[in-house]
C-alpha cells in the first residue's frame, strides 16, 4: 500500500511538472491551427518530383495537431492536385516529427536524443513515402 | 541550455500566453483561437488521466532492477516489436507521453526503444478507416506496414548515432 502512495504521489509530480508545458503547447498548436488555412498549401508546391515531398516533409513537421487534421488537408491537397508522395511525406512527419514540441521533448528526453530522433525522423518521412507510393502503385 | 530547468517550463508558458493573447489580438480571431483551445483541453482531459494512472501503474509494476537486469537484451527483436505494439496502443498527443519515457529513460530503457515507441504512435487503428476513406486501402495498408518497419529501422540508426556520439564524448 505504501508503494502504491508513493507511486500516486511519483504521479501527481510528474503530471504537474507537465502540465505547464502541455498548456504551452497546446496554446502554441492552436494558433497554428486557427491562423494557417488548410487550402494555404496547394500555393506552395510546384510539382518538383523532390522539392514537393521535402516541402511537404517539412510542412508537416511544423504543424502539429491530430492527425485527423493531417488527412484532411492530404485529401484537399490530392484534389488540389498535389502528388501522392508529397502528401504522404507530408501526413508522415505530421506524425513523427513534432517541430512545436522540441522544447518539450528537449527538456524530458534530452537535446541530442531530440535532435537525432526528429532528424532521423524528417528524412525518413520522404523514404517512407516514396516507398509507399512505389508499392501501393504497383500492387494496383 | 535553455530547457534544462523545471523553471524554464514556467517562462515557456508565460510567454506562451502572451503570444497567443498578442498574436489573437492582432489578428482578431482571441475567441475563436480560446473556442479551439477549450475544445482541445477537453478532449485531452480524459486522456491525462488515463496517462495519470498509467504513470502510477509503471512506477508500481516497473522495477529498475528489472530494467537493469534486461539492459544485456538491448536490440532485441521482442523489445522493438513490443516497443512498436506499445507506441501504436498507446492515445493521446506524443507530448503526453515524455515524461513517461523520461522516467523509463532514466531507468535504463535503451533509446531505441523509445525512437520506436514515438515513431509507432503515428499508427493509430481508431484512425485507419478514415485514411482508407481519404486514400483506399491498398495504400492505408502499404504505408502502416512500411511505416511499422521504418519505426525498427529509425529506432536501431538513432541508438547507433547516440552511441557514437557518447563514444566521442568519452
Amino acid at each position: 500500500m505504501e508503494k502504491l502512495k508513493k507511486s500516486i504521489g511519483k504521479s501527481v509530480k510528474m503530471i504537474s511538472r507537465t502540465l505547464p508545458l502541455l498548456l504551452g503547447i497546446l496554446l502554441l498548436i492552436t494558433l497554428l491551427l486557427v491562423n494557417v488555412p488548410k487550402t494555404m498549401f496547394t500555393t506552395i508546391f510546384t510539382g518538383n518530383s523532390i522539392i514537393d515531398p521535402t516541402i511537404g516533409a517539412i510542412a508537416g513537421a511544423i504543424i502539429a495537431g491530430s492527425p485527423i487534421n493531417s488527412y484532411i488537408i492530404g485529401g484537399e491537397l490530392l484534389n488540389g492536385g498535389i502528388g501522392l508522395v508529397t502528401i504522404t511525406a507530408f501526413i508522415v512527419a505530421w506524425v513523427t516529427v513534432g517541430f512545436v514540441q522540441i522544447p518539450a521533448e528537449t527538456m524530458l528526453l534530452g537535446k541530442k536524443f531530440t535532435l537525432v530522433r526528429n532528424g532521423l525522423a524528417l528524412i525518413f518521412s520522404i523514404i517512407v513515402a516514396i516507398i509507399t507510393v512505389t508499392i501501393t502503385q504497383v500492387i494496383i | 541550455m535553455i530547457w534544462d530547468s523545471e523553471n524554464n517550463s514556467k517562462y515557456f508558458i508565460i510567454l506562451s500566453i502572451i503570444t497567443f493573447v498578442i498574436i489573437g489580438l492582432w489578428l482578431n480571431n482571441l475567441n475563436e483561437a480560446v473556442i479551439k483551445l477549450s475544445e482541445m483541453l477537453i478532449n485531452i482531459i480524459p486522456i491525462f488521466a488515463i496517462v495519470f494512472v498509467l504513470f502510477a501503474l509503471t512506477d508500481y509494476f516497473i522495477d529498475s532492477k528489472k530494467i537493469a537486469r534486461h539492459l544485456g537484451e538491448k536490440h532485441s527483436i521482442k523489445g522493438w516489436v513490443g516497443s512498436a505494439i506499445a507506441g501504436i496502443l498507446s492515445t493521446g498527443p506524443i507530448y503526453m507521453w515524455y515524461p513517461l519515457l523520461n522516467d523509463l529513460q532514466k531507468k535504463g530503457v535503451d533509446n531505441s526503444y523509445i525512437t520506436i515507441f514515438l515513431y509507432n504512435r503515428a499508427i493509430k487503428p481508431a484512425l485507419i478507416p478514415m485514411m482508407i476513406l481519404y486514400f483506399g486501402l491498398v495504400y492505408t495498408i502499404v504505408l502502416t506496414v512500411v511505416m511499422f518497419i521504418t519505426s525498427i529501422i529509425n529506432g536501431i540508426i538513432l541508438s547507433k548515432i547516440l552511441e557514437v556520439i557518447e563514444s566521442k564524448k568519452d
